[in-house]
Order: C-alpha cells, then sequence, then structure tokens
C-alpha cells in the first residue's frame, strides 16, 4: 500500500478471530501485535477488538484490567475499532441484561438481533467512508445498533438498523470485514487512527 | 495438463454448498468466532450458566456427560428436545449438540430446535455403520472428530464446518487427544512440503478428497478451524493441546465431575487465553480443588474406545 505512514495498531488476544485481523493489517504491510495483557496497550495507534464470543471478551477484559486501560488509551487518542463482539463489548448501553458491556461509545446495542446461528448470513453493504463499491458483510449471530448518541455518525444500515457507526476515533461493525478478502475497512480503520 | 493447472483450478469443494443453505463462509465463520475458546458440556440449565459465567464460548447440551455415558454402557442417543431447548433459552452464547454418526434425522430435529453447531458425535452410538451424515444438505454447521488428516478431510469433504481431535472421550485422560493432534498436525506439515507431483498419492493413502489435499498442500492449515476435545480435565491440558496447536477446547466431562466447576471451568477459560503463559498458568491452577476422576486411556480396550467409531 505504502501510501499510510505504519501505525502500531494492537488485536486484543483474549479469544476470537484476532488472527484474521493480524493478517489483514499484514495484508496492508502494516504491522499489528497480538494483545494479551494491559500494559501492552501503552504505545499504541490503534486497538481492534475482534469478533468472538462477547460475553467470554466481556469477563476477560474484567479479569485481567483492561477496562481503565482501554479507556486511558482513547482519552489519549488511541483508535478503537470493535468487530461485532467487540461492538458489544465497547456499547455504553445493551438491549439485553448479560454481559455487562465496558460502556466506551454513546450507542445502545441488541445482541443476536437476527436471530440464531441458522439466521446468519452475508449480505452486500454500503459504508460512508469507503469508495462506492458495496463490502461483502458477514454476519454471524449479529448485533445492531439501536440508538446512537448525538455525537456519532452513523456509516452503514441495512434494512434500516444501524450495522456500522464512528464516534471521533471509536468505530463499530457488527459484521466480520475480517473474514473477507476485503481489506478497505482495516485501511479506513488505519486512516482514522 | 501442468500440476500447476490443477491447483489453480477454480473448481472448488466449497461449491458443493447449496443455495440457501448456510453459506460456508457463515458457518465456517462461526467456529471462527469460538478460537482461543473452550466449550463445555452441561446437563441441565443451571450447568449452562454456570458455564456461561464462567466465560465458555458455548456449551454443549447433552443428557449425559461422556464419563456417564462410558459408565452406564446401553444405546447413547440424541438429547431429549425439551432439554435441549431448556438450555438454549437458559444463556446467550451459542449451543451445541450431538447427533449419532449417520443418524441425519437426529440432526435435522437440532437444527429445527435452532441448534448453533451439531456435534456428529462417536461419543454417542453410531447409527450408520457406513456414512456419516451428509452435511452439506443443512443450514446449521456440524463440527466432527478426526484422529488422522484423512479423516478430518474426509468430513470437511463432507460439509462439515470445524473440526475437533476425537481424544478417548469421558476419561479425563488426555493422551490420545494429545496424539491425534500431534498425528493431524504432522500429517499437514508433511503435505505441506510434498512436491506437487505427489499428491494425488498422498490423497490416496490419506484416502482424503484431492480438492482438500491440494488445499492444505497450499495453506498449511486445516481448511476450518480445528478445536481439540478428549480427556481434557485441568487448565494445564488445555494449555497443552493449545501449545501444540489447536485453535480452541472441548471440556466434556472436565468440568461438572471436578470437585469444584465453576472454579475449574473459570481456570480453564483463563488457561485456554493464557496458554503460552507459565507464570499465569501457575496462578489459575493453585487451589481448584480435584479434577475429575480419570481412566487410564491406554487400559481401554480396542472394543470399548470411542474414538475407533466412524471412519
Amino acid at each position: 500500500m505504502g501510501n499510510l505512514p505504519d501505525k502500531q495498531i494492537g488485536v486484543l488476544a483474549l479469544q476470537g478471530d484476532f488472527y484474521e485481523h493480524i493478517a489483514i493489517l499484514e495484508k496492508l504491510d502494516n504491522k499489528a501485535s497480538l494483545i494479551k495483557k494491559p500494559e501492552e496497550l501503552e504505545s499504541l495507534d490503534g486497538l481492534i477488538i475482534p469478533g468472538g464470543e462477547s460475553t467470554t471478551i466481556c469477563k476477560l477484559i474484567r479479569n485481567y484490567g483492561f477496562e481503565e486501560k482501554i479507556k486511558l488509551a482513547v482519552t489519549r487518542g488511541m483508535g478503537l475499532w470493535g468487530t461485532c463482539a467487540g461492538m458489544i463489548t465497547i456499547a455504553k448501553k445493551l438491549k439485553d441484561d448479560y454481559p455487562k458491556p465496558i460502556g466506551i461509545m454513546d450507542i445502545t446495542v441488541e445482541r443476536n438481533f437476527y436471530g440464531r446461528q441458522i439466521d446468519s448470513f452475508e449480505e452486500k453493504v454500503v459504508i460512508k467512508g469507503l469508495d462506492d463499491k458495496k463490502f461483502n458483510a458477514i454476519f454471524i449471530r449479529a448485533p445492531i445498533i439501536r440508538e446512537v448518541g448525538k455525537n456519532v455518525e452513523v456509516l452503514s444500515t441495512l434494512n434500516n438498523e444501524i450495522i456500522a457507526a464512528r464516534q471521533d476515533k471509536i468505530f463499530v461493525t457488527s459484521f466480520h470485514p475480517e473474514l473477507t478478502e476485503d481489506s478497505r475497512v482495516h485501511k479506513y480503520f488505519l486512516s482514522m487512527c | 495438463m501442468t500440476s500447476t493447472k490443477l491447483i489453480n483450478s477454480n473448481q472448488s469443494w466449497k461449491d458443493k454448498t447449496k443455495p440457501n443453505v448456510g453459506d460456508w463462509k457463515v458457518k465456517g465463520g462461526l467456529a471462527q468466532m469460538l478460537k482461543g475458546g473452550v466449550i463445555m458440556d452441561v446437563v441441565t440449565p443451571d450447568e449452562a450458566k454456570i458455564a456461561e459465567d464462567a466465560g465458555a464460548v458455548s456449551v454443549m447440551a447433552l443428557e449425559r456427560v461422556p464419563s456417564d455415558i462410558r459408565r452406564d454402557g446401553g444405546v447413547a442417543r440424541m438429547s431429549d428436545p425439551d432439554l435441549v431447548s431448556g438450555i438454549i433459552n437458559s444463556v446467550s452464547i451459542p449451543v451445541m449438540a450431538k447427533a449419532r454418526i449417520g443418524h441425519f434425522v437426529e440432526a435435522q430435529v437440532l437444527e429445527s430446535l435452532g441448534v448453533d453447531y451439531c456435534d456428529e458425535s462417536e461419543v454417542l452410538t453410531p447409527a450408520d455403520n457406513d456414512f456419516h451424515i451428509n452435511k452439506w444438505d443443512f443450514k446449521m454447521p456440524f463440527v466432527c472428530g478426526a484422529r488422522n488428516l484423512g479423516e478430518a478431510l474426509r468430513r470437511i469433504g463432507e460439509g462439515a464446518a470445524m473440526i475437533r481431535t476425537k481424544g478417548e472421550a469421558g476419561t479425563g485422560d488426555v493422551v490420545h487427544a494429545v496424539t491425534h493432534a500431534r498425528q493431524i498436525l504432522s500429517d499437514i506439515r508433511k503435505l505441506q512440503n510434498m512436491p506437487e507431483e505427489e499428491l494425488m498419492s498422498a490423497a490416496r493413502d490419506f484416502q482424503a478428497p484431492y480438492e482438500l489435499v491440494l488445499e492444505v498442500h497450499k495453506n498449511g492449515k486445516l481448511p476450518v478451524v480445528n478445536f481439540s476435545a478428549g480427556g481434557i480435565a485441568t487448565p494445564s491440558d488445555a494449555a497443552l493441546m493449545m501449545q501444540i496447536g489447536v485453535e480452541g477446547v472441548f471440556v466434556g466431562s472436565g468440568i461438572f465431575k471436578s470437585s469444584n466447576p465453576s472454579k475449574m471451568a473459570e481456570a480453564i477459560v483463563k488457561a485456554t487465553t493464557h496458554y503460552n503463559d507459565p507464570d499465569m498458568l501457575a496462578e489459575i491452577s493453585a487451589g481448584l480443588g480435584d479434577a475429575m476422576p480419570g481412566i487410564e486411556a491406554n487400559k481401554i480396550n480396542e472394543k470399548d474406545q470411542l474414538q475407533t467409531r466412524g471412519w
């Protein structure tokens, strides 16, 4: 790629498909590291919370003291991107009683909105901030955003449900760009970090 | 035709996916989300809740855990739909359930209940001596057991979207899970290093579909997520399997046959995350009470082994 300066990107590696994110970032010639301990957040320009099981990720984030450290890093200007479970993890509120999210982004999220695994699907969607070409989005027991705060910009909808949004340098997607061959969303995240 | 042309052929084994039946990326995608996680056997909604609270990425809904199936003998079948539904309704994480090898009607029932992943499992009594389920027929994805690469690729050829080692279920003895994981990974390394002209004979020897042999040769890994199962009973067992090179673990009897299930469950979850960190593992493994009582798997007669079921 070459037209973006190298950013220090970390992928939270407590559970989930973190290697898939690393692989796409490496395809973009941007180095990325696995983050397993809170102190590894300190020098990052951007952190990705990957897809996985949100109840597990939320639990491990709290167990290992990530919650405050991620909030601090965002305050100092680190970019943050949550895909699917990652989006649930950083939401301010959930429509569900479980798990308890860490509450960084001013959105209300509903888990498993489309149903169970047999209702999972792929769909081509338009994402604001990318070029006009549609993005093949993969939804796996996916959540959607029910409500957004006033500082949140909606970047993509599917049948009127919000599936991607941004608040300053915090970015979320209901779907999994890391499971595709298309690196445009990762490029977009690098450009905001 | 040159061998390069064979490798670049556009025809893909994934094309077997039927239109409107769960797409391959979506089926395999859920397994991707489970990576680095622990899938726990549970027999009641309360146990499912304990597993979810401990950080399990998914639960396997069963009437009896494998060690009880082993003890009781008789024919082990799919669980009662009421039990499966009760567990589905009690947790927010994905729920798996087992169908007998070849019993596609049990699988149809599980799909109709909304089960997220079907385990076509040797832990239950096989329903077909020759044929496994044609998993391409289902929207619900399948996980299947394997002892070597050929077996894994045969199941993937039938449509399995996730593989696990068979190990020897219900023993609490990790030795066969280790053997099977090492065998699969060593088979993969062999294929990866083979020159192209040897791959067709390798497909013959492994009794595996040629197109999948090509894919493993090119990528150096299985085309689906690869977990370990069958005998994992402690945090160190889970970390051992992760260090050997699997992507996550199933724990069957190991959680709820231990003296403190909730503590054991949480510890195995943590060990699967920090599998490479001995200091963390020492801390995680301390003061857990008794692990499940075990049976030495090497002393079980071949006819009593569960792993020899299926082919």
